[in-house]
């Protein structure tokens, strides 16, 4: 399946992610070649089958409705790169 | 006198037991063997000597005032870098979480912490890829021959107990990624059932494939961490609610009348001529210890590579989209607006193997693609996992090889993807199907570069692979050697 | 050229539980920035969902009220989209296998009751809040309320106008409160509309292109919004234009909405089923259980102030419409009071009180049983209803039953014929003017002098038997 510029550049923004005219090329050949390696099952009809989502078979997989002590503010931003008064930061939105 | 760090999990712990020696003896040793050679097999990412001597001596204060231990406490363990580890940097070897500091600790993690963790292993990043040249980092050497991989995405944790860097090692395997680097360094690698270890705290890859296991020198070390690290957790709603089983119970050779099948598809043209004959030496093997061993066919094989790489991708896109920049990790500098954020951060933090497997997980997952390629890839694998069942109708276990062949040199593996993808044809199958393996280090090739043969048990019949396992290690000619460390190409 | 507008409606609300949806951080509205939050709730690397049961049951049990089927198998799935409010950057919800389907809300229209149809109701998180700093280049994310567990009702387009739309949201939400499955308080955010809403020519089948007006936070700017939308299509389609499909944000404030998205920007969210996640599966005795949780519902009790009861349709609608008024309604009626007074007092007096004091129904203080003994002193004659009135406030501020409140501030009626004989002897001692003009037959001389009477009684006197002893003495004078 030969995939275009276009579609992986499409692919590239709903991943976010900048690609040089290079790696958009680069992509392009190489997932041309794994769609078509993927191609492979169309040999087999599926007509019937239904799909697999979990291979274990357990169903009601609950929590019971009890509170428990969430983290301390301090425990939750330690990561962040920019955060300030209780909050992480984000460069202001448009929206 | 061999060394403290050449011995087996099991051995210490039965001098632990006996106080002929303590664990910060063991540990002081360990990082003896580490300063050692770590500079040549650089399977490390983290080395924590100074919070690993400090556990030691607390667990050696709790043995002294007759605290209960579990069995391997006291014991140090190496810890592959996507599981995380309370207050100890977890990066899964990627630009993206070079500084990321988990605040919790994962269900394994909980379940080892009276072990003694060394150190955090090196890997590809965020488990993707067969040789663990994908890490940000560094490039582990395999131990057998520093000029080869060795293996991946686990390749730092197979190495490091391979060359007696730690005594054990957790790992994790989503297509393979713990059977193939431990048949690459010669040790035992186990991928448990689906479900049976909890991935609560397992930086995920592909949710539905990927499980936490052992690496350790034997079948015993790898019996007794299976019972540390299984368990139902409530934490992990795919956690199987089955009742603990001790493991150690199936350490017994008895494996007689055993029906063991060999996959023909799995002994084609692909596999190299010596790890085939590998495979068939441990049949005749199995078949003098009273085992019923024969060829049998699981026809669905030619198809799981790309059913596998289509849901791990489609997965794995889904689960890489929250490195943002703005809870954790790496951010990019200089960015204007939040689109900046985004695509600098991501571009700039993942390396190019994940952005192609996010790429190709994004188009599977797309409008209009979904059913040609992911639901299409879900109803092959539920023909698959069929198959299996077929196949352990008649058999109680499989018998393959692990690997197509044994560790490659450096740059030697095209950059052609189909190519090196290729390389997992023998090990996705059961992450496909939910399925037990362990590869068992059988042989080594005309160059000493280890072969592992690999066993496939049904699901929830790990203690089988155990006892046929243990009935290789106890009766094949085959002796461990150790990788000559230092030695050249 | 005639049109004919049709809307459908989304509707989400959040879940009264305890919990969040997937972790166990308290579910609660306010609180201090990033005070309510875990590794699950903020997406760190390798955490794992798990499904609180209650939300699976408050699903159920509002579809159950709004008369859907249950789905005997549902799911969840992974929405995936990047925002800085969604942690993960999917949202978990359910995409093909809901928890309820089909169902439908009963709406009173000037032509009789009209069934809303709904297509759906299914589980998911919330998002975080993103906050945009008044100064500064920066905006603030907040995840107290990520994770927070939510349904979305989704209608069928069977709306065909803003009033209609304003019944139904209203409908829906005395619905959630009465079952107690969401407290919807729209000024809290834990009840949010999505409209959708197109026109097209009178009699065409096909629908029209339709907008998109993303959470809009009250039910008076949504009927704004429908409104302005009505009106702007209308337009574009008479000046011979085309109606585009767009997401629309409505500004309640300025009173237009501008485009936020248009067709092509449309997201891609790559449903697909969420694998950290095993299905539910829903037997028909878990129903039956809810089932039988489920208190009379607001058509219920509509039907039964009509019926028995005997209110007329605009009170017996009021009250069923609104969970803490027909609480306090029926309580009273428990308490020995009468529906018409119970009805009376708490659609005028009460009414007017929780208006002023800008209070909702369940927050009023007292119980039925005071109200019914209220409507009891009355009765009794202890006190006029005069009084009464004044001793309504007090219940909302004291906590003190009317009889204590009555005694205490004195207020007791007075009844006693010679007592008010000799007030209003007084007072018509006082007033010679009043029954002059008594005398030459101005009417009005008469409710002076009762006032007055009242007046010198502080209220205590009883009306009628001020009114029967002057309409005695007066025209003997």
């Amino acid at each position: 399946m030969s995939i275009t510029i276009k579609e992986i550049e499409h692919l590239a923004k709903l991943a976010r992610l900048n690609l040089s005219d290079e790696e958009k090329e680069r992509l392009t050949g190489e997932m041309s070649g794994i769609l078509d390696f993927a191609h492979k099952l169309n040999e087999l009809d599926v007509s019937d089958i239904s799909p697999t989502m979990h291979v274990g078979a357990d169903s009601n997989v609950f929590r019971e409705d009890v509170a428990r002590e969430s983290y301390p503010t301090s425990e939750i931003l330690r990561n962040a790169a920019e955060a300030d008064e209780g909050c992480f930061l984000v460069p202001k939105t448009v929206e | 006198m061999s060394n403290l760090y050449e011995l087996t999990a099991h051995e210490l712990a039965d001098k632990l037991a006996k106080k002929e020696v303590s664990s910060a003896e063991i540990c002081e040793n360990q990082f003896k063997r580490i300063d050692e050679v770590e500079g040549d097999v650089e399977g490390y990412i983290t080395v924590l000597h100074d919070e690993a001597m400090a556990k030691a001596k607390e667990i050696d204060t709790k043995r002294a005032a007759g605290e209960r231990l579990s069995p391997l406490a006291g014991i140090p363990i190496a810890v592959k870098d996507n599981i995380c580890t309370k207050d100890i940097k977890t990066t899964c070897a990627s630009h993206m979480l070079y500084n990321f500091v988990p605040p919790y600790n994962a269900t394994v993690s909980e379940k080892i912490s009276d072990l003694v963790i060394i150190g955090k292993t090196n890997m590809d990043e965020f488990a993707m890829g067969s040789s663990t040249e994908n890490s940000y980092f560094k490039k582990t050497k395999n131990p057998y021959n520093l000029g080869c991989v060795p293996g991946g995405s686990s390749g730092g944790s197979a190495a490091v107990v391979s060359a007696d860097e730690a005594i054990i090692a957790l790992g994790s395997d989503t297509g393979g990624s713990i059977r193939q680097p431990a048949s690459f360094c010669g040790v035992v690698g186990f991928k448990p059932t689906y479900g049976r270890v909890s991935r609560f705290g397992l930086v995920a890859f592909a949710s539905s494939l990927d499980q936490i296991g052992p690496f350790t020198k034997d079948v015993e070390d790898c019996a007794l961490l299976l019972n540390q690290i299984t368990g139902h957790d409530v934490k992990d709603s795919t956690s199987l609610n089955v009742p603990d089983e001790d493991f150690t119970q199936y350490l017994n050779a008895d494996i007689k009348g055993m029906k063991i099948g060999i996959p023909k598809e799995y002994m084609g043209e692909g596999i190299s001529e010596e790890v085939r004959n590998a495979v068939l030496s441990a049949a005749k093997l199995y078949e003098s210890m009273g085992a019923e061993v024969e060829q049998c066919s699981l026809p669905m094989t030619p198809y799981a590579l790309a059913a596998y790489y289509m849901i791990s991708s489609a997965e794995a896109s889904s689960n890489l989209a929250r490195y943002d920049g703005i809870r954790f990790g790496f951010r990019a500098k200089d960015c204007k607006d939040l689109e900046d954020v985004y695509f600098k951060t991501r571009s700039e933090g993942f390396g190019k193997e994940v952005k192609r497997r996010i790429m190709l997980g994004t188009f599977v997952l797309s409008s209009g693609y979904y059913d040609a390629y992911y639901k299409k890839a879900q109803q092959v694998r539920t023909l698959i996992r069929e198959d299996f069942g077929k196949a352990f109708e008649k058999y109680d276990l499989l018998l393959a090889p692990t690997a197509p062949d044994t560790a490659w040199k450096f740059g030697e593996k095209s950059a052609d993807p189909v190519q090196m993808y290729a390389a997992d044809i023998c090990t996705v199958s059961l992450n496909i199907a939910g399925l037990p393996g362990m590869s068992f280090p059988f042989a080594l090739d005309k160059n000493g570069l280890p072969i592992g043969v690999q066993l496939i048990g049904k699901a929830m019949h790990d203690g089988d692979i155990i006892r046929a396992g243990y009935a290789l290690e106890k009766n094949s000619a085959y002796t461990k050697t150790k990788p000559q460390l230092g030695g050249a190409n | 050229m005639k049109y004919e507008t049709v809307i459908g409606l989304e509707i989400h609300a959040e879940l009264a539980t305890n919990t969040k949806i997937y972790c166990s951080c308290a579910n609660e509205f306010g609180g201090e920035e990033n005070t309510r939050c875990c590794p699950v709730c903020i997406g760190l690397p390798g955490v794992l969902p798990v499904l609180n049961k209650k939300v699976v049951e408050y699903c159920i049990k509002a579809g159950l009220a709004m008369n859907c089927e249950i789905s005997h198998f549902s799911k969840q799935d992974r929405k995936n989209y990047f925002y800085p409010d969604l942690p993960k950057a999917y949202q978990i919800s359910q995409f093909d296998l809901p928890i309820c389907k089909n169902g439908y809300v009963p709406i009173e229209t000037k032509n009789g009751t009209k069934n809303i149809g709904l297509t759906r109701i299914h589980i998911e998180e919330d998002a975080g809040k993103l906050m945009h700093a008044e100064f500064g280049d920066y905006s603030r994310v907040d995840y107290n309320r990520g994770g927070v567990p939510l349904i979305e009702i989704v209608s069928e387009p069977d709306m065909s106008s803003p009033e209609e739309a304003l019944a139904f949201l209203e409908s829906v939400r005395a619905i959630l409160k009465c079952v107690g499955v969401s407290d919807c308080k729209m000024q809290e955010g834990s009840l949010r509309c999505d409209i959708n809403l197109s026109i097209r020519p009178e009699g065409q089948k096909e629908f029209g292109i339709r907008s998109e007006h993303k959470n809009v936070n009250s039910f008076s700017a949504a009927y704004r919004a429908m409104q302005y939308e009505e009106k702007r299509q209308k337009a574009v389609l008479d000046a011979g234009g085309v109606i585009e499909q767009e997401t629309r944000r409505w500004d309640d404030v300025k009173g237009v909405s501008t485009i936020m998205r248009t067709k092509e920007e449309a997201q891609d969210y790559r449903y697909f089923p969420e694998p950290d996640l095993m299905p539910v599966i829903i037997s028909d005795e878990w129903v039956e259980e809810i089932r039988k949780t489920l208190p009379e519902l607001p058509k219920e009790k509509f039907a039964r102030y009509t019926g028995e009861l005997g209110l007329s349709d605009y009170d017996a609608g009021l009250l069923s419409g609104n969970t803490g008024l027909a609480n306090l309604f029926d309580s009273s009626i428990e308490n020995g009071a009468g529906a018409k007074e119970s009805a009376n007092w708490i659609l005028g007096d009460i009414s007017k009180e929780l208006n002023e004091r800008n209070m909702e129904a369940d927050d009023i203080p007292f119980d039925g049983a005071a109200l019914a003994e209220l409507i009891a002193l009355i009765g009794k004659g202890t006190i006029s209803g005069t009084i009464a009135k004044k001793v309504l406030p007090v219940m909302f501020e004291e906590n003190k039953k009317p009889s204590v409140i009555v005694e205490e501030k004195g207020l007791v009626q007075i009844t006693d014929e010679g007592a008010i004989k000799k007030i209003v002897e007084e007072v018509i001692a006082a007033n010679p003017q009043a029954v002059s003009d008594f005398k030459v037959g101005k009417k009005q001389a008469m409710g002076f002098l009762t006032g007055q009477i009242m007046r010198a009684s502080k209220g205590k006197a009883n009306p009628a038997a001020v009114n029967k002893l002057l309409s005695e003495i007066l025209p003997t004078l």
